[in-house]
């Protein structure tokens, strides 16, 4: 690790207001990525400033009736809180689906949406990497690629963005509220993080010294027709190969609506509305699950390590569909994620 | 050879300016430590370098091992991926505050009754584990047990074991841990 100094900080505003004054100024959360980044030292910061002790921590109504979740909740918080429970059990699910229950205990919910990938050369600085050095090439194009990317990748990276729980925020359409130095603003899920481009070094859209305040959920309810399902090489403790959220809303045996969204094969989490579009207003049976799994990777792409995730991913989507439409999960059954 | 290479021969101080520290007040195992430290000691270092408390042990210094679980605040954590100043002020447990040699801790008793370890590096990180779990009390099944224990790896692969302590203290009546 670089040496820096350590603050925590005091509010909301003077947090931004230190952070836009010096951009080698870090937030830090739950530290279980920053930190880990650092170690190999990927992050050098000159000075690190604890978001911590915020009062960002809450849970509570949104005002619209969805949910409000704080950016310093931590991810075990939320996926435990009972209206998380209740009305999101697609994002308990999520969440539980990731890390290991110690991690967990430790990562927040801001944290975890700026998370970096978990591609090997972005974390091996003696290898080229457009992500982490603009310019120098990616390894992975050619290289090991078991873990990257299928979909929205670009000739400068192929990388995915590691995360559980934003692939279920992608399909409930939360939406991120974030405080600047231009007051404060909300950013749409699907708006929040980005695909490589010609600029694979920025994984979302914010300004440097803008900081997450909260994740709102909207006032919907798929509570009883949802899947998280996830798929890696052990059965727990590991990232995603290919991992789906699916959500439903049916009227008798006809979609109504419909939600899908998937990790482990993008840059950012993977959002398909065109996929959505086919499965409504038709009948949830498999015919109609393998029609939108063939529309989500219509467009994919293998690099030779990875090009198993292709086929991978549209099992992954009817399977996630049929489970959903079934409603075989409940919120207090952890397991059936990793081993349905 | 008299080409210089050490700093002093570079003209140079022979010892590099010792990194700015601060103090830090740690409270662990209900005891308050005053400590001088550098702002990048983990707190899994604070305890091992700084306060001689070895039973907490490095794994992986990455997370993914599980060997350096603490509780803070009654809430168990990867004590590697935390900073020492970050924890200023919360209540810290490492294996050590959990039971004596003649008053073992439940866990710790089960973990001998069951054989749950073989070198016994993994130990003290599954027994803190083990009690964040059942303070938890989310986890009811074997199934439950073995995932959420999953951030504890075994590299001896004693498992079996280890679930099996920790059934014993989960379903005794007698356990002080059932709230
Ligand atoms: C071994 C291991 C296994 C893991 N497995 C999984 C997994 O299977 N699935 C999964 O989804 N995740 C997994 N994770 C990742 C984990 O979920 C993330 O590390 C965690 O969510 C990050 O949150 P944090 O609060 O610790 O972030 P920090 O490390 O504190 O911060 C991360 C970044 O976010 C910035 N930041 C933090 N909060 C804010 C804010 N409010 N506003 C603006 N910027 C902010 C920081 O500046 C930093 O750059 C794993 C991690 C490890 C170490
Ligand atoms: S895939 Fe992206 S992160 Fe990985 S080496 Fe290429 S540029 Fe770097
Ligand atoms: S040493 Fe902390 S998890 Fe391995
Ligand atoms: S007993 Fe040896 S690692 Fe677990």
């Amino acid at each position: 690790m670089n040496s820096f100094t350590y603050t925590r900080a005091s509010g909301v505003e003077a947090a931004v207001r230190e952070k836009a004054a010096d951009n080698a100024v870090k937030f830090i959360a739950g530290g279980t990525n920053i930190l880990d980044l650092m170690k190999e030292n990927v992050e050098r910061p000159s000075r690190l400033l604890d978001l911590n002790h915020l009062p960002l921590k809450a849970i509570e109504a949104a005002p619209d009736g969805g949910l409000r979740l704080g950016a310093l909740a931590t991810n075990a918080d939320t996926a435990w809180h009972p209206e998380v429970q209740k009305r999101y059990p697609l994002l308990n699910q999520a969440i539980l689906a990731g890390a290991s229950p110690q991690l967990r205990n430790m990562a927040t919910n801001g944290g975890n949406l700026f998370q970096r990938t978990r591609c090997y050369y972005f974390y091996d600085t003696a290898t080229p990497c457009n992500k982490r050095e603009p310019g120098s090439g990616c390894s992975a194009i050619g290289g090991y690629n078991r873990i990257h990317a299928i979909l929205g990748t670009s000739e400068q990276c192929i990388a995915t963005h590691p995360s559980d729980m934003c692939v279920a925020l992608a399909a409930l359409k939360a939406t991120v509220r974030v405080s600047g130095q231009n007051g404060e603003r909300t950013v749409k899920f699907e708006n929040f993080h980005r695909l490589p481009g010609d600029a694979p070094e920025f994984d979302h859209t914010l300004a440097p010294d803008e900081l997450v305040t909260a994740i709102d959920l909207p006032n919907e309810d798929f509570s009883q027709h949802f899947s998280y399902l996830k798929l890696r090489d052990r059965q727990s403790y590991a990232f995603a190969l290919v991992s789906v959220a699916a959500a439903l809303q049916l009227d008798g045996n006809t979609i109504k609506e419909a939600r899908l969204a998937l990790g482990g094969v993008a840059h950012k989490p993977w959002r398909d509305q065109q996929a959505e579009e086919l499965l409504k207003g038709q009948p949830a049976t498999e015919d109609t699950f393998r029609k939108a799994a063939a529309a989500v990777v219509s467009s994919a792409r293998g690099y030779g390590h990875n090009t198993f995730k292709i086929e991978l991913a549209k099992r992954a989507i009817v399977r996630a569909l049929k489970q959903a439409a079934e409603g075989t999960q409940h919120a207090s059954d952890i397991f059936t994620n990793s081993n349905p | 050879m008299n080409t210089p290479t050490t700093q002093a021969a570079l003209g140079q101080a022979a010892i590099a300016p010792p990194p700015p520290t601060s103090t830090v007040t740690l409270k662990i195992n209900g005891v308050e430590r005053h400590l001088q430290l550098a702002p990048w000691t983990s707190l899994l270092d604070a305890l091992r370098e700084y306060l001689d408390l070895t039973g907490t042990k490095k794994g992986c210094d990455h997370g993914q091992c599980g060997a350096c679980t603490v509780l803070v605040d009654g809430k168990r954590i990867n004590s590697c991926l935390t900073l020492a100043v970050m924890q200023e002020g919360a209540d810290i447990t490492t294996v050590e505050g959990l039971g004596t040699e003649d008053n073992l801790h439940p866990l710790q008793q089960a973990f001998v009754d069951h054989d749950a370890f073989q070198c016994g590096y993994c130990t003290p990180g599954q027994i803190c584990s083990a009690v964040g779990l059942l303070t938890e009390g989310k986890a009811k099944t074997t199934a439950e047990i073995r995932e959420m224990m999953s951030g504890n790896l075994c590299r001896c692969g004693a498992y079996t074991n280890i679930v099996s302590a920790i059934e014993e203290v989960l379903h005794s009546k007698n356990s002080e841990l059932r709230r």
